[in-house]
């Protein structure tokens, strides 16, 4: 079955894993322990879907974009995520981990944040639940998403700039990580993607598994009972893509990720272990870790999570790249056509449909993850 | 020739003595003479840091030390190849990351280290569960395949671990990434006590041990210990000469001790 529970020992195909120091292995034991129980436990997921509703504001719309449909000659129906609380689908995420590192009794979370999208939602979760908040995030991220870096701090939590490595998201992993292992007593790693051990790719497309959920039933409602032709999103270490491709991957859609042309692990990578993961990933021939090149903070990180690989590598989905100039014309484009600012991440699923003339004619449904309010400063500064 | 990480510890345990293993970044300016410095001053074995670009295991001195060997173009065969040529008299380990072998291949990174000259291979981000085919592939080529025990290992898997470990077990002092601490953690001694009660391998600690007295300490539940940091920050700082002094320190430490 595609998109099912991975294997006992955390395999989605060859991929994934537990690839973390022994000192944490019994921590993702117990995580994962945890999350089998309370999944499977129909008061924590009412619980769950209680707290997205009344707090995060789900289920978000589909939304006909009418007049870029006309545009581009398809029909393009959005899944707006970005009207969550905290503008994103990363909400669905930290959300339920929030709650299940309650059901843990533990009393802190710490996060590893890019963009700072996760890191504000960890800080948002954190505040809602009354847990102690600890953000990592790279320094040279610290500096290009300044206004995250004090919304967090506005929620109360602490932001940690990481001085080490190429001190962006893949050093804040590291960080995190390296934070984990002296406090997993009492702290839960609140993950921001479909990456990392055994449980979190499972987990985490778990609690993003709403997004698929809902968007199947809106669009059987718009398509007579049917499925679009093409189902797309972003793909950064893969959460919002694996939300949305997990409501689809019994169907006839076809499933596509679009990846910055600079951090394109899946259509560029090898087969690599960091992070916890064996998963396709941007690497030197000696196996060195590359820094990946984004436009978008949040997609700007050299590995991708496994399940995507097993998807990619058994061809129920397929990836595609599009470069920075591609996605900065399609930011300007959804924004003037349709009155909605996207995020830059978001914005790279846009451009690969706007760039490919095989869609023409087809339905297709788009992942709009963020809203690009987060994103205004920068494009104020490339677009004049 | 390469030489036996296990049977040489054994042997020196067998005469009474505890056992001290220094670790040092491969591939930092000079290296290669801390090592020969260390070996001088009574090192019974060397573990040699190959440097990559996630050290998701080690603290800020270590990560410092591995970024500035690969700034100036360290890479795992320059390492290797240095290796090769340090001529000392004690056997020889590395300590990496997973991705360095698995990117390689399995047999070819085995058979790599053992074209160095050096058996052991310590690799903290591939834990025991993980380890098998690396295991099986490293010991077909006469690597020894050091595991790691940490506290948090339940009994059933650090019998397991042990069994399975070649060269000496690697009993981690805490929770958490190699570094010096003020104190020595409680979980040190009991985590060694625990592997010393199901295996006859060395056990060796490390992660944690950050001065003389605190390696004198732990080696009263432990065959010896694995010395990092404070190594690390001494040939980064003094060079071989300070290291050779360090070195000489935990060796008398540690002598003292097991005399008593
Ligand atoms: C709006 C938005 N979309 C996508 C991503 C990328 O993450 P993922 O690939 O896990 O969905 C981010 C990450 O910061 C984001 O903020």
């Amino acid at each position: 079955m595609v998109m099912a529970e991975p294997s006992s020992d955390g395999r989605f195909g060859e991929f994934g894993g537990r690839f973390v120091p022994e000192s944490l292995v019994a921590a993702c034991e117990e995580l994962e322990a945890a999350f089998r129980t309370a999944w499977s436990d129909p008061v924590f997921v009412a619980e769950f879907h209680r707290v997205l509703k009344d707090y995060g504001g789900r289920p978000s719309p589909v939304t006909e974009a009418a007049q870029l449909s006309k545009k581009l000659g398809l029909r393009l129906l959005l899944k707006r995520e970005d009207l969550n609380h905290t503008g994103s689908h990363k909400i669905n995420n930290v959300v339920g981990q929030a709650l299940l590192a309650a059901r843990m009794g533990k009393t802190k979370l710490v996060a590893e944040t890019g963009a700072g999208q996760h890191g504000v939602a960890t800080a948002t979760a954190a505040a809602m639940m009354g847990m102690e908040c600890k953000v990592y995030m790279g320094a040279v991220d610290v500096e290009r998403q300044a206004l995250n870096v004090f919304r967090m701090q506005l929620l109360g939590a602490e932001v940690v700039p990481v001085e080490s490595g190429s001190r962006t998201l893949k050093d804040a992993v590291n960080e995190a990580m390296r934070h984990w292992v002296a406090v997993v007593e009492d702290t839960h790693y609140c993950l921001g993607s479909v990456m990392g051990p055994h449980p979190y790719p499972w987990m985490v497309r778990e609690f993003h598994r709403v997004i698929g959920d809902e968007a199947r039933e809106q669009c059987a409602a718009l398509l007579d009972g049917g499925v679009p032709d093409v189902v797309t999103a972003c793909v950064g270490g893969g959460s919002n893509a694996a939300g949305l491709f997990s409501g689809f991957a019994d169907s006839d859609a076809e499933l596509v990720g679009v990846e910055p042309a600079g951090g394109a692990a899946v259509t560029r990578g090898v087969p690599g272990v960091v992070h916890g993961m064996l998963s396709y990933l941007m690497q030197d021939e000696d196996g060195q870790v590359l820094e990946a090149q984004s436009i978008s903070a949040g997609l700007d990180y050299p590995g991708v999570g496994p399940e995507h690989a097993h998807l990619a590598k058994t061809g129920r989905a397929t990836y595609e790249t599009v470069t920075d100039a591609e996605v900065i014309d399609a930011f300007g484009l959804l924004s003037r056509t349709e009155g909605i600012i996207p995020a830059l991440e978001s914005a790279h699923a846009l451009a690969w449909v706007v760039r490919d003339e095989r869609l023409r004619g087809k339905t297709v449904l788009l992942n709009l993850s963020g809203r690009g309010d987060k994103d205004v400063n920068q494009m104020m500064d490339i677009l004049k | 020739m390469s030489r036996s990480l296990e049977a040489a510890l054994r042997t020196k345990r067998a005469a009474g003595q505890k056992l001290l293993v220094p670790y040092l970044t491969g591939g930092f300016d000079g290296w290669a003479d801390c090592v020969r410095a260390a070996v001088a001053n009574g090192a019974d074995a060397i573990e040699i840091g190959v440097p990559f670009s996630d050290p998701v295991m080690d603290g800020p001195v270590i990560q410092e030390a591995s970024w500035k060997a690969l700034d100036r173009g360290a890479t795992p065969q320059s390492v290797l190849d240095e290796a090769a040529d340090l001529d000392v008299e004690v056997p020889l380990a590395v300590m990496t990351y997973y991705n360095l072998a698995f990117r390689a291949g399995h047999q070819r990174f085995a058979a790599g280290l053992i074209r160095a000259g050096i058996t052991g291979c310590i690799l903290p981000d591939l834990p025991y569960i993980e380890s098998a085919p690396w295991r099986l592939a490293a010991v077909a080529e006469g690597v020894e395949p050091v595991q790691l025990a940490a506290p948090t290992t339940p009994d059933h898997r650090l019998t397991e671990l042990c069994a399975a470990s070649r060269g000496f077990v690697y009993s981690v002092g805490l929770m958490g990434v190699t570094g010096g601490r003020a104190a020595l953690a409680e979980s040190a001694k009991v985590t060694a006590a625990r592997c010393m009660a199901v295996t006859d391998t060395p056990v060796l600690v490390g992660v944690g041990i950050s001065t003389p007295d605190r390696a004198a300490e732990v080696v009263q539940a432990s065959d010896g210990v694995v010395v990092g940091t404070s190594m690390v920050a001494k040939m980064m700082a003094e060079g071989p000469e300070g290291v050779g002094e360090l070195v000489a320190e935990y060796r008398a430490a540690i002598d003292t001790s097991s005399v008593n």
